[in-house]
């Protein structure tokens, strides 16, 4: 009575197959991940030391460190946080607590979709005619960091928002039926319960922010400059652009040196990360809802 | 429609709720018609009827919150306290002072029992420090909850029980010294032990406050009310003291209800 039919047994063999089809496809997704990691340790993990770090490029280019461009690096993702973060934040901050369900609102967001579809290199062009000739900041870390915070604008309107509507909306409810206005229950109970996944979307903006290489290379970052930027009005290296500089303009560079930059960049990127997802869980496991 | 009790105070109006004419659309759907209610003051009253009868419609028309959906029309009047509160110059904030909301599922908020307790006070007191230890205690023991929590005031809110975490709802409205608390099947997510515990604290709380409360369950609404409401189709089909309503209804339709031949 419960023996295997003939159509049991089909059905659990096509089930088996289908299992192992996404199985592999779910490796094949590591595959390139790994072959990334491992050749840059193995090709350019023989480069990295504190000097290496630490000190200028010399000999034009090929051979010395990296400091100018590591520096000028967090310079551009500091500034353009600055600006990202108050603005994509309030906008969220608006959009989802505020803004009813208009014709208005909708135009927004399909502002913020579109936003997030335009090609690096147009935003690039867009910072150069808007930051650099017309708002006359010149080629410079400021007109940089302006262009990748519209750029990276969309993912933090979108983090923000996703983690303000992760706030169950009984809380909202309970506030307002006490009397407190809309601003009220944001500041007391919205933003505090939304404070961490805010937060993770920044920290991946960085991330984003720091490997971005055509943006920059027309408003602010420079081939190569033998001293360290002192304000946001000048130019920096930067190590995206150092890579590709280092792995395609310059003759005689010795091949570890380009893989060992971009061991650099991967870490700093990983190492943001691993920090988001290590502060999310962290907070996640002091909810209590 | 029987007074059980004759309120004596002459400082406070016969009537907390007093409605007119009162029609509510959703959209072009119309949720009630024409509902006239005089809801004593100080009293328990219960809402009953069906899904879908209207009156968690009219429970939410009475704070204001029904608005917020926005493709909400509403003709006629609700006075509360003899102040109509649809009135062009009534503050919302002040509404929802006087008038406070318990819901179906208890929603404390992720901050500690004492600062659930005093996150109204603090709303509409600014800066007084003051009494806040006793705020806490009294509103506490107000809703039967002192001695179970008064050693972990500092605990989220969120961490206790549901029947506790329903008590601290009633509780944080207290201390903004509202005059009406309206009910949204407050004890339809606890467990009867809960629903108990619940039920005797809406009765202890009689008297100093007007309770309206909606229920699908008959038998809370014939312990934990004087006077109840049969609702259906949007319209108030029977008003009467609790006893009399299922002892002997007026109309078929509460009869057929109470009876349970259909609802």
């Amino acid at each position: 009575m419960f023996a295997e039919s003939d159509l049991n047994a089909r059905n659990k063999r096509v089930q088996g197959l289908f299992r192992m089809l996404f199985l592999m496809m779910t490796v094949l997704l590591i595959v390139p991940v790994a072959i990334i990691l491992f050749t840059l340790v193995s090709k350019g993990g023989s480069v990295i030391s504190i000097d290496f770090l630490f000190t200028n490029p010399t000999d034009g280019m090929t051979a010395g460190g990296i400091f100018p461009a590591l520096l000028g690096t967090v310079w551009i993702v500091a500034v353009a946080l600055l600006a990202s973060v108050p603005l994509g934040v309030a906008a969220a901050i608006y959009l989802n607590e505020y803004a009813g369900d208009n014709w208005f609102t909708r135009l927004i967001q399909l502002a913020i979709i579109n936003l997030a579809g335009v090609p690096s290199i147009v935003h690039a062009l867009f910072g150069v005619g808007a930051f650099v000739i017309f708002f006359g900041f010149g080629t410079s870390i400021l007109a940089a960091s302006l262009t990748l915070a519209i750029m990276t604008l969309p993912i933090v309107i979108v983090s923000t928002r996703e983690s303000l509507r992760a706030v169950p909306q009984a809380f909202r409810e309970a506030c307002w039926n006490m009397g407190a206005t809309r601003w009220q229950t944001i500041r007391r109970i919205v933003l505090p319960n939304a404070i961490s996944g805010i937060l993770t979307g920044v920290i991946l903006e960085v991330s984003r922010t720091a490997g971005e290489t055509a943006p920059i290379m027309f408003t602010g970052a420079a081939f190569f400059l033998p001293f360290l930027p002192q304000g946001v009005f000048d130019q920096t290296m930067a190590m995206s652009l150092h890579l590709f500089v280092v792995a395609t303009q310059v003759p005689g560079v010795p091949e570890e040196l380009p893989f060992g930059v971009a061991l650099v960049l991967i870490a700093m990127v990983l190492i943001m990360n691993s920090i988001s997802i290590a502060f999310r869980m962290y907070l996640r496991g002091k909810k209590k809802w | 429609m029987n007074a059980i009790i004759d309120q004596d105070d002459n400082q406070s109006p016969e009537y907390a709720i007093h409605t007119r004419k009162l029609n509510l659309w959703y959209g072009t759907f119309q949720a009630l018609f024409d509902v006239d209610l005089s809801i004593r003051n100080g009293m328990i009253t219960s809402l009953i009827g069906p899904s879908g009868c209207g009156k968690s419609t009219f429970l939410r028309s009475v704070n204001r919150i029904n608005e917020r959906l926005g493709y909400v029309r509403i003709e006629g009047d609700i006075d509360v306290l003899d102040n109509n509160i649809y009135d062009p110059a009534v503050e919302l904030v002040q509404v929802r002072k006087q008038i406070g909301m318990v819901f179906q599922r208890p929603n404390p908020l992720p901050i500690s029992i004492r600062d659930n307790i005093l996150f109204g006070h603090r709303l509409h007191n600014k800066g007084s420090k003051a009494d806040q230890d006793e705020i806490v205690e009294s509103a506490l023991k107000q809703v039967l909850l002192w001695d179970k929590v008064k050693d972990r005031l500092n605990h989220k809110g969120t961490e206790l029980s549901l029947e506790e975490q329903q008590k601290l709802c009633i509780a944080r409205l207290l201390p903004v010294k509202p005059s009406v608390l309206l009910m949204d099947e407050p004890c339809s997510a606890l467990d009867p032990k809960g629903t108990a515990a619940v039920e005797e604290l809406i009765w202890e709380l009689r008297g100093e406050y007007t309770i309206l409360i909606v229920t699908h369950n008959m038998a809370q609404a014939r312990r934990a009310s004087e006077e109840c409401i049969f609702m259906l189709m949007g319209k108030v089909i029977e008003h009467q003291a609790t006893e009399d309503l299922f002892v002997t209804p007026a109309q078929k339709e509460t009869a057929d209800y109470i009876e349970g031949r259909y609802g």
